[in-house]
């Protein structure tokens, strides 16, 4: 088992959102997995969402807390440090990326090990550290169930949450049959958990660092708050001696009290919990009582970018609950890995192409119908839609010359004039008619057309432009005196 | 007393489906109501807008106020394109920097409605007298039911009308995979979320699919025509205009 390079979603390096989305749209299996397993969470999300008679007052709390830290930002993150040194927490800040493995890197080093056992993290996955790890000679365990199941698969997590929502049952059985030589392996859940625990117990007892990522980062306190569903995230946070917790700057809430909020919205959010089984708050170092060495490196890496961008700063309010996800009727079709980055759907159409600073992934803002089913279901109710327009935006503004922007301003001159409009309608009707095939009932359909329109009669047909625009009905109607 | 009722019919209505806005018209004087159509109306800007043209977009906000701002109340067959209007005209004009047009917008969308939107919540009507016998199945467009918050207000109405055979198809609410220019920038992703609305509908065995946008009809009207499915595609208001005399 080995964590490679070859396969990395990186959005510098992926195919744009269309040409991936086509090759998942022919993965069959894939396709009945993401639907089977995304229509799953989301009735359990209703289901615990629609007994709740304040949701959406607690939406716009948690959308109110969320803005107040990132509006803040500053003042939070320093008085995060303050307190967590002050409670034997040493905190390290990270420009970007590279800058954050090679503190967790040199922390590893410097704690003696050579492995590392870790909390399921996406952040970890942005950067991809366990490939830096890796190349420094340590290897990563990780113990999340999902998160091992892509690591022994050598595969890349497609979903927030739920990072091998891809696999099924089987797949996942003949992972762990290969990966963890066990021929006999069953396919049951029970099966497949057993196999994992007695697989991880092992490590969890020998390794004596940990890494871990962080839900939310409490400034008033210090500590440090994680919400999981099987118990490996507390193992990870209080058997190792040294435990290395990266986060990125954008994971701070103000207050202790704020998690009243945050965990009532996260769980139901997320998983259609109630409750998270697991929820772990820690606070510095404590005599006798888990990790002695304990680190918190905050990772900018261009969400202050992000953060000065009025439109765009919403993002951050994230709480990577993947409710878009599942919720998105686009992700359903493709799954996550279509999108080229760990953060996928509608939340990652927007994120990572701000995280890349429009340098990269300018087709995701367009992976989107824009129906706002995101937007719906968002806990710190991110205006999704809005922020995807925003991004189309800037990927035209950058793009500059394009026959469709020139096809666009054409399009703009017409709208400007309403003479311009109606030559355009009568132009419209003869530009059509060599592509008109009559259906011998008076009218006509087009099924080919050129260009990227042909994208359009790849499956659709469309029906010839009537004889008479509504105007001119109308005109008609008027001059007759009704 | 009727209203004087100033009908923005939109681009592609215009050049497209005449027919929605001849049954618009009908069924507004049917109601008593006058309508209008201020001639020099084109698009809302929706397309432009919601494709990262918003320089292009923004001069056609003060032309929809220019054309419109006398009018009683604005009638329009397009739930996107009043969720264009509500959801980004005001920020546009303030783009725009353009206090008094900032203002106007801000007095007129309250009295701009959406077809469906116009007979439930402004003149409080379920049943408008129509007559439709028919298999039909709804279908809850995007922004009509997430943006507009219709509700089912749509479905009170053909509840209402004579004759009709309203049926329900799987996953209502979900997306039909238009999204303007989307269609054709993932023309695959958006086939196969196509794919899926249309056996939803075919699995009712509906003669007909309706909807209060036509784009979204459009779409599935496309996919519906290809397979020689033989169910066809109509706005609500054509159904809603139909009255016992004249039905087909």
């Amino acid at each position: 088992m080995s964590t490679t390079a070859d396969n990395m979603l990186d959005p510098k390096t992926s195919p744009t959102f269309p040409i991936a989305a086509r090759g998942m749209l022919g993965d069959t299996q894939l396709r009945k997995n993401v639907r089977h397993a995304t229509e799953v969470i989301q009735n359990k999300r209703a289901r615990v969402v629609a007994e709740m008679p304040d949701w959406q007052q607690l939406r716009e709390s948690g959308r109110q807390i969320r803005e107040h830290a990132m509006a803040n930002l500053d003042h939070y993150l320093e008085e995060f440090e303050r307190n967590c040194t002050r409670a034997g927490g040493k905190v390290h800040w990270a420009r970007d990326g590279e800058e954050a493995k090679r503190i967790v890197t040199a922390l590893v080093k410097a704690s003696g090990s050579d492995e590392v056992i870790k909390v399921k993290s996406m952040t970890t996955e942005e950067i991809h550290l366990n490939v830096a790890l890796e190349a420094a000679g340590v290897h990563a365990y990780e113990t999340d169930l999902a998160e091992l199941i892509i690591q022994l698969g050598n595969d890349q997590p497609s979903h927030i949450v739920v990072p091998a929502l891809h696999k099924n049952r089987q797949q996942i059985r003949e992972i762990f049959q290969r990966e963890m030589n066990l021929p006999e392996l069953g396919d049951k859940p029970q099966d497949l958990a057993d196999a994992a625990r007695r697989f991880l117990r092992e490590k969890f007892l020998r390794v004596k660092t940990a890494v871990s990522g962080a839900n939310f980062l409490i400034a008033e306190t210090g500590g440090v708050c994680i919400v999981e569903s099987e118990g490996n995230g507390r193992m990870c946070l209080t058997l190792p001696e040294t435990l290395i917790t990266i986060a990125g700057i954008d994971k701070v809430l103000p207050r202790f009290e704020d998690l009243e909020v945050m965990l009532q919205l996260l769980p139901r959010s997320a998983t259609g919990e109630r409750m998270n089984p697991y929820n772990s708050i820690w606070t510095g170092v404590h005599e006798g009582d888990g990790p002695r060495s304990f680190h918190v490196v905050l990772m900018d890496n261009a969400r202050t970018d992000v953060l000065a961008d009025r439109e765009g700063r919403q993002t951050l309010n994230c709480i990577r609950c993947g409710a878009c996800q599942n919720a998105c009727p686009v992700y359903r079709q493709t799954g996550g890995h279509a999108y080229g980055s760990v953060y996928a759907g509608p939340i990652g159409a927007i994120l990572t192409p701000q995280l890349q600073q429009m340098h990269h992934a300018q087709s995701l803002p367009y992976a989107s119908s824009l129906c706002g089913a995101c937007y719906e279901v968002c806990p710190v109710k991110i205006n999704i839609p809005e922020v995807l327009i925003h991004l189309r935006n800037k990927v035209v503004v950058q793009k500059g010359f394009s026959a469709e922007a020139v096809a666009m301003k054409a399009m703009a001159a017409i709208f400007r004039s309403e003479r311009r409009f109606r030559a355009a309608q009568r132009l419209g009707r003869v530009a059509e008619a060599p592509l008109v095939r009559k259906d011998g009932q008076g009218g006509g359909w087009i099924e080919w057309l050129p260009g990227l329109l042909g994208g359009w009669t790849q499956v659709r047909d469309l029906q010839e432009m009537p004889k008479e625009t509504f105007r001119d009905w109308w005109e008609k109607r008027e001059s007759r005196g009704n | 007393m009727g209203l004087r009722v100033a009908l923005f019919i939109t681009c592609y209505n215009d050049t497209l489906f005449p027919e929605t806005g001849k049954a618009v018209v009908k069924l507004l004087e049917r109601l008593g109501h006058t309508v209008e159509f201020p001639a020099g109306q084109t698009c809302c800007g929706q397309m432009h807008w919601n494709t990262g043209y918003q320089a292009e977009a923004l001069p056609l906000v003060g032309r929809f106020v220019e054309q419109f701002r006398n009018a009683e109340a604005v009638v329009v067959p397009s739930s996107s394109c009043v969720a264009m209007m509500r959801d980004h005209y005001p920020k546009m004009a303030e783009e725009i920097g353009d206090k008094r047009l900032a203002a106007e917008v801000a007095e007129l969308l309250p009295r701009v409605y959406e077809f469906s939107e116009f007979l439930t919540k402004r003149l409080e009507l379920e049943d408008v007298g129509a007559y439709y016998p028919h298999r039909v199945a709804y279908h809850a467009s995007c922004h009509g039911l997430r943006n507009l918050g219709l509700g089912d207000g749509p479905m009170r109405l053909l509840r209402s009308v004579k004759g009709i055979d309203l049926v329900e198809i799987d996953h209502m609410e979900q997306c039909c995979g238009f999204g303007g220019t989307f269609a054709v920038k993932n023309a695959d992703v958006s086939s196969a979320m196509l794919a899926e609305k249309v056996t939803a509908v075919l699995n009712t065995k509906a003669e007909a699919c309706t909807a209060c946008d036509n784009s979204c009809l459009m779409h599935i009207q496309g996919a519906l025509h290809r397979q020689r499915t033989g169910v066809r595609t109509v706005h609500l208001a054509e159904i809603l205009a139909g009255v016992e005399e004249t039905a087909q």
